[in-house]
């Protein structure tokens, strides 16, 4: 199948490079200062999420993704979308694994017949583990 | 003479001209050779692990042997068998004849993930020989940072196999999206192209992960940065998360094209247009995407949370939905048609029977509360093997003996392949169906002695592994002595309808003199009397 080429290369003016080399800059630092934050367990969401979103002004602007044909957008986004999926169930894991040890005891009723010895069962029941 | 000597196999010449070529048959062809095999290999460990669980105890290995060889049956069905054969193998060869393609889109890229397969194998066959991996195929840490046997060496082999995987995955989608002959629609390409593209999905989007895994695995043995190691700071499900994110997918990667061949091969022989072609096309793709959504399922009894663990179980649940949508089609495709009986279709009805099986007791393991009575027994080893060699490699043979003409020009003993079927499937249900039985009374898998109670059993489970044998060799012998003197097959011995059996066989260096144009659908039996030739 021929190829037609139905777009021309897609060329930005210099200072849309300068600006979001900056931002990166700026983000950078930011990253490097949050660090010395202690936001506990949201220490690693904020350095995924700034740095995530460095990836997509590269992505963007310097791989012009925003100006590509749209399916390479949608493909990018189907990845982007795996890891969340990823991320996701797998802290509903991490972060909930505590609550296997939540289970509290429920008093047993006072008085409840629960097992009744007498002499014709126990001698049943030494049967039973007679035969195992 | 004349037309063979144009074929593929015997231009141009040279040994060189094979190790270099670009041609997608031929790369086929190597590949479907390699895996070959390394499935010969798999099968021997499978046939001595059967033999050493005739009978409790010592029967003819050690533990620790036994350790190994049921790690090493594991990883090389898996990595160098399953995954690759219908995909690198037999999907190379017919992806783009299907498609009215000279070639698939990038041929070099081809040619480079054959040999990074062969790499990689050879990285493994390397561990093999300095001290055979004991870990079991899942190379499960804690213990694996642990084992003294090679576990770097295996591991970074299959991270090499990885590369292989996605780059063909790559291949067939641009070679799907790019390459398709005039006429040739979505919805006019025949179902193993939708299995093929299903399947490339998952090897693009999945399997890096598995080689980010291995490569912290490899960084904690060797460097001890703690990741997995609690010790360290690590946590060991987080491997398991890891791994399976992986693997789960993959085993759709598996399973995916050869419900592709069963579309193509039920058609065929029961000369009846598929039912339900939107349904079967789109099933494919929504169990690529389900098969993101279950890893967990794996882990029930690992110590993952109760959440998780729910959620994951609910999730699991959807995959029986499309994966019933394709066999409830290929059922009615079934019904009213002029079903006859050759090989491919005997290997494609054992599918539906042994897949249904493979797929049900799958419910029955996503179930929370009876996993965990059945995690780790033998019935995960029947269910699984029931979807992986009753489901997979039923396909595959299916497919191999139906495209056997076209990629070989000969046809084999229809006589000693339905009996070769035949073994298969009674020596298949032999060795496998009684394994639900003893999991189910609670053998633990991976075990190298047990019970007396279980040995009828398991001595039952071994002999039906001899019949299965029995099969194989047989097939091996008509399979090869047909590359001698098999009568010659004509371009379309099935009176089938794909572009692929509009050319001689085996298909001439191009594959085609001029492009086709495509006017009917690829299952069009009710409207164009196809002529067997």
């Amino acid at each position: 199948m021929s190829q037609e080429r139905t777009h021309t290369d897609h060329i930005l003016p210099n200072k849309t490079y300068l600006l979001v080399a900056a931002a990166l800059l700026v983000f950078t630092a930011i990253t490097v200062r949050v660090s010395f934050i202690d936001l506990g367990g949201y220490n690693a969401i904020a350095a995924i999420a700034i740095a995530t979103f460095k990836a997509l002004l590269v992505s963007f602007f310097f791989m012009h993704l925003l100006y590509d044909k749209k399916i390479y957008l949608f493909v990018f986004s189907i990845g982007l979308l795996f890891v969340g999926v990823f991320i996701a169930l797998t802290m509903f894991d991490t972060l909930r694994r505590a609550d296997i040890y939540d289970v509290t005891a429920e008093p047993i009723q006072k008085d409840a017949v629960i097992y009744q010895e007498n002499p014709a069962d126990s001698t049943r029941a030494d049967e039973r583990s007679g035969q195992h | 003479m004349s037309e063979d000597q144009a074929s593929f196999l015997n231009y141009p010449r040279g040994i060189k001209s094979w190790l270099f070529t670009l041609d997608h048959k031929r790369i086929g062809l190597m590949y479907l050779i390699a895996i070959m095999f390394f499935f010969f290999v798999g099968g021997v460990l499978a046939m001595l692990i059967r033999l050493e669980l005739f009978s409790p105890g010592k029967t003819i290995m050690e533990a620790h042997t036994y350790n190994q060889m049921f790690t090493l049956h594991g990883a090389i069905m898996i990595f160098l068998f399953i995954i690759p054969v219908i995909p690198a193998a037999l999907g190379n060869f017919v992806l783009p004849l299907m498609l009215g393609a000279k070639d698939v889109a990038f041929p070099r890229l081809n040619l480079l993930s054959f040999y990074i397969y062969i790499f990689g194998a050879l990285f493994a066959l390397y561990s093999i020989i300095t001290g055979a991996v004991d870990t079991g195929w899942t190379f499960y840490t804690p213990y694996s940072t642990e084992s003294t046997t090679s576990v770097i060496s295996m591991t970074f082999g299959v991270f090499i196999l990885g590369f292989s995987s996605i780059l063909t995955g790559l291949n067939f989608i641009v070679t799907i999206h790019k390459l398709r002959a005039p006429g040739l629609t979505w919805f006019n390409q025949p179902l193993f192209i939708w299995g093929l593209y299903a399947t490339a999905i998952i090897q693009v989007l999945a399997t890096p992960v598995l080689s980010i895994t291995l490569v912290l695995l490899i960084l904690e043995k060797a460097f001890g940065i703690g990741i997995f190691d609690p010790a360290m700071g690590g946590d060991p499900v987080l491997y398991q998360h890891f791994f399976w994110f992986y693997s789960h997918p993959a085993v759709y990667i598996m399973i995916l094209p050869g419900m592709g061949i069963i579309s193509e091969t039920i058609t065929v022989f029961s000369r009846k247009k598929i039912f339900g072609y939107k349904a079967i096309a789109f099933s494919s793709l929504a169990i690529a995407f389900v098969s993101f959504l279950v890893w967990g399922h794996h882990m029930f009894t690992s110590g993952q949370s109760e959440i998780a663990a729910m959620i994951f179980s609910f999730l699991t649940f959807l995959v029986g939905i499309p994966s019933g949508i394709k066999i409830f089609n290929w059922l009615a495709t079934l019904y009213r048609g002029q079903i006859s009986f050759e090989a491919p279709m005997l290997y494609t009805l054992s599918f539906l029977f042994l897949f249904t099986i493979g797929g049900l007791t799958g419910i029955f393991l996503g179930t929370l509360a009876l996993d965990v009575h059945l995690h780790d027994t033998y019935f995960v080893v029947a269910h699984f093997h029931y979807v992986m060699m009753g489901g997979t490699v039923m396909a595959f043979l299916a497919g191999l003996h139906y495209w056997w003409p076209k990629i070989f020009g000969r046809l084999y003993n229809e006589t000693l392949a339905k009996i070769a079927a035949l073994f298969i499937f009674v020596g298949f249900n032999a060795t496998f169906f009684v394994q639900f039985i003893l999991g189910s009374r609670g053998m633990p898998r991976r075990y190298y002695n047990y019970l007396d109670q279980f040995q009828p059993l398991h001595a039952f489970s071994s002999v039906g592994s001899w019949i299965m044998a029995v099969g194989f060799l047989i097939m091996g012998f008509y399979l090869i002595s047909s590359l001698f003197n098999g009568k010659r097959a004509g371009k379309n011995p099935w009176g089938a309808l794909g572009l692929e059996w509009t050319i001689s066989s085996p298909p001439p260096h191009d594959n085609f003199a001029v492009t086709p144009q495509v006017s009917h659908g690829p299952y069009d039996y009710d409207k164009i009397a196809v002529e067997r030739d």
